[in-house]
């Protein structure tokens, strides 16, 4: 496999009307990590997202590969290898899964492919399917799907996208704890070829999976490392004020 | 293959279709009646190119008027100029006092290969221009179909305003041949009547192959969730563009035809209200069923000619009123009752081949299916 490429993000703002919901951050990510980002309600965790998927205006710098994405439109940014999930997940409900993740996997087709019927499986979609574990359900339509079996299938479709850069909005919100724990399994196995970026609160899963990690507070970086470094770090206990020593589960930010 | 499998191949809906198109109904039909089944079917031609554009696409194109008029006038202008015989001006010109030169923008359509793709290509040029515009500005939902129905009201006073050229409110009427065959043949009708009819098979016939191909798929995607089809890296400005270009060449063939069907076009057949009448067929079949947008068509536009024979003026009520109650209480339209009676029908046998959960080994295990009815499916 050809040299991973990394993001790299410098003095990153984003302001809504006088708001300024990112403030200066600079964040590198390593190819191939499991980066989470944690911080409270309001820290600018998706905005931050939202900036580097070309969502919302921002300026600073963002890298990916030493290409520069602000000021691209959002599809040239998801062509440039970096896709993104939504705190609630957006699947194409009245497509089927196997529809769902052949059109995920087709932006590079030209207009003799697009218009021919589909005929058969592309090979990244079956390898997806089973990956996810949603080879059984691929004729069903996604909107009969369970909340987590959504999750998964949007998961499923960044990986036939073939991006290189994953960023999950709380990916296991409202699962259950066999879900979590299939979830993080899922984006352990998808880090080892591909660099992963998650926001979430819950701070057990946290734990269990992450390789590394960024605290985001009022918009800006508060503490990067390890686990254990940013449990250790008595600013992150600061911002977590009332819950001890480590940072406890959060209630979700409203989408 | 089981019978009723058989009955709903589409070979065999094509079939049944032309069976009936070419040898029912002009067996069937007074010459009067196959020629009211003419004019509906140019507007079925329209409703296949709404159903892709809303159906597939949630574009509510409620302006085709516009598409409708432009391959209207563009045959008509030939026909007149045909009519009129070589050097000569069309009837109207003269009669409003024109003396010198044909306008410059009526001398291409003396060339009937240009007329013929001007009506297919030049309304596709324009909604090429539009939709660029409209959609790169990310123009949706009610906002693009009110621009819609103005830029068909635009047109029509546009057409209006210059009398002299266009022929003002009456339009280009009277049109008595038709590539050399005279009109008021009755032969002649049958055979323009024959024409439409495999017009109409042939566009649906395209129409459904876009809808079943893999671009139809990323239609409804773009329809249901644009900014999640932007997310992987498609530009849905441009898969909207290739719906509504569709769509408004399939306007344009259908006005084009109208003209030798019915032998007049006019601003008052191009404007809002028969923009709003193009839809509804549409909206009250099904607008996302091809099927269902065809007869729709056919069934309003027959119900507007006997309701307006028997009460003149409570057609417009009447018509005001399908479309809110269709919208409000069916937005599937009837092709939707249709697929519900038939899923229920299945039901039992599928029940049991639904077996769901059982994921791969390594892969998260997979909860079963939650027990929730997908609702709306259009297919």
């Amino acid at each position: 496999m050809t040299e991973l490429p990394g993001l790299r993000i410098r003095g990153l703002r984003v302001a809504f009307d006088g708001f300024t919901a990112v403030d200066g951050v600079d964040l590198d990510v390593q190819p191939g990590d499991l980066r989470f980002l944690i911080g409270p309600n309001g820290a600018g965790k998706t905005t931050l997202v939202d900036a580097v998927t070309g969502l919302v205006r921002a300026t600073g710098s963002v890298e990916f590969g030493g290409r520069q994405l602000l000021g691209r439109p959002v599809h040239h940014i998801a062509r440039a290898g970096i896709g993104r999930t939504f705190q609630t997940a957006t699947v194409f409900e009245e497509l089927t899964v196997l529809q769902n993740l052949d059109i995920a996997a087709g932006a590079g087709r030209g207009a003799g492919t697009l218009l021919r019927r589909r005929r058969s499986v592309p090979e990244p979609v079956t390898r997806a399917l089973d990956t996810i574990g949603l080879a059984e359900l691929a004729e069903r339509p996604a909107g009969v799907l369970a909340h987590g079996q959504k999750q998964w299938l949007e998961i499923g479709m960044l990986l036939v996208q073939d991006v290189r850069l994953l960023l999950l909005d709380e990916p296991v919100a409202g699962m259950s704890q066999d879900e979590r724990d299939a979830t993080g399994a899922l984006l352990r196995q998808i880090a080892e070829e591909r660099t992963v970026v998650v926001i979430e609160h819950d701070m057990a899963f946290m734990r269990s999976f992450a390789r590394s990690v960024s605290v985001l507070h009022a918009g800006r970086v508060l503490s990067e490392g390890t686990v254990a470094d940013v449990q250790a770090d008595p600013r992150v206990q600061e911002v977590y004020l009332g819950h001890a020593a480590a940072p406890a589960p959060e209630p979700r930010e409203a989408p | 293959m089981t019978i009723p499998k058989l009955l709903t191949h589409p070979a065999a809906g094509f079939g049944s279709a032309a069976l009936l198109l070419f040898a029912a109904a002009p067996l069937l039909l007074t010459d009067f009646r196959l020629g009211l089944l003419a004019k509906y079917l140019c507007i079925a031609i329209v409703a296949v190119g709404i159903c892709l554009a809303w159906g597939r696409g949630g574009l509510l194109t409620l302006g085709q008027g516009l598409f409708f008029g432009l391959g209207g006038y563009a045959m008509a202008m030939h026909l007149k100029l045909a009519d009129a015989g070589p050097g000569e001006l069309p009837d109207f010109m003269v009669l409003y006092g024109a003396t010198g030169e044909l306008p410059w923008w009526w001398r291409p359509f003396e060339s009937p290969l240009f007329a013929l793709a001007a009506t297919v290509l030049l309304p596709m040029a324009v909604a090429a221009v539009i939709g660029t515009l409209v959609f790169r500005r990310r123009v949706k939902g009610a906002y693009f179909a009110i621009l819609s129905q103005a830029l068909a009201a635009a047109f029509a006073l546009w057409l209006i305003g210059r009398q002299a050229t266009t022929g003002g409110t009456n339009g280009l009427t009277d049109i008595q041949g038709f590539f050399g065959y005279d009109l008021n043949d009755p032969v002649n009708q049958r055979t323009v009547y024959f024409v439409i009819a495999a017009a109409l098979l042939a566009v649906a016939a395209g129409v459904r192959q876009l809808i079943h191909s893999r671009y139809g798929e990323l239609l409804v995607a773009v329809r249901d969730s644009e900014e999640r089809v932007r997310f992987l890296g498609y530009d849905p400005a441009r898969v909207k563009l290739v719906a509504y270009v569709v769509a408004a060449g399939a306007a344009g063939l259908a006005g084009a035809l109208f003209v030798p069907a019915v032998g007049i076009i006019s601003p008052a057949l191009i404007g809002i209200v028969p923009s709003i009448e193009f839809v509804i067929g549409a909206a009250v079949g099904g607008r996302a069923s091809l099927v269902g947008a065809i007869l729709g068509a056919i069934a309003v536009m027959w119900a507007k000619t006997t309701l307006s024979e028997e009460f003149p003026g409570a057609w417009t009520y009447f018509q005001g009123l399908l479309f809110v109650v269709a919208l409000a209480f069916l937005p599937g339209g009837l092709a939707s009752l249709v697929r519900k009676a038939r899923e229920r029908r299945s039901a039992a046998p599928d029940d049991a081949e639904d077996v769901p959960g059982a994921g791969a080994d390594a892969a998260p295990a997979p909860v079963p299916a939650s027990a929730k009815k997908p609702e709306g499916v259009t297919a």
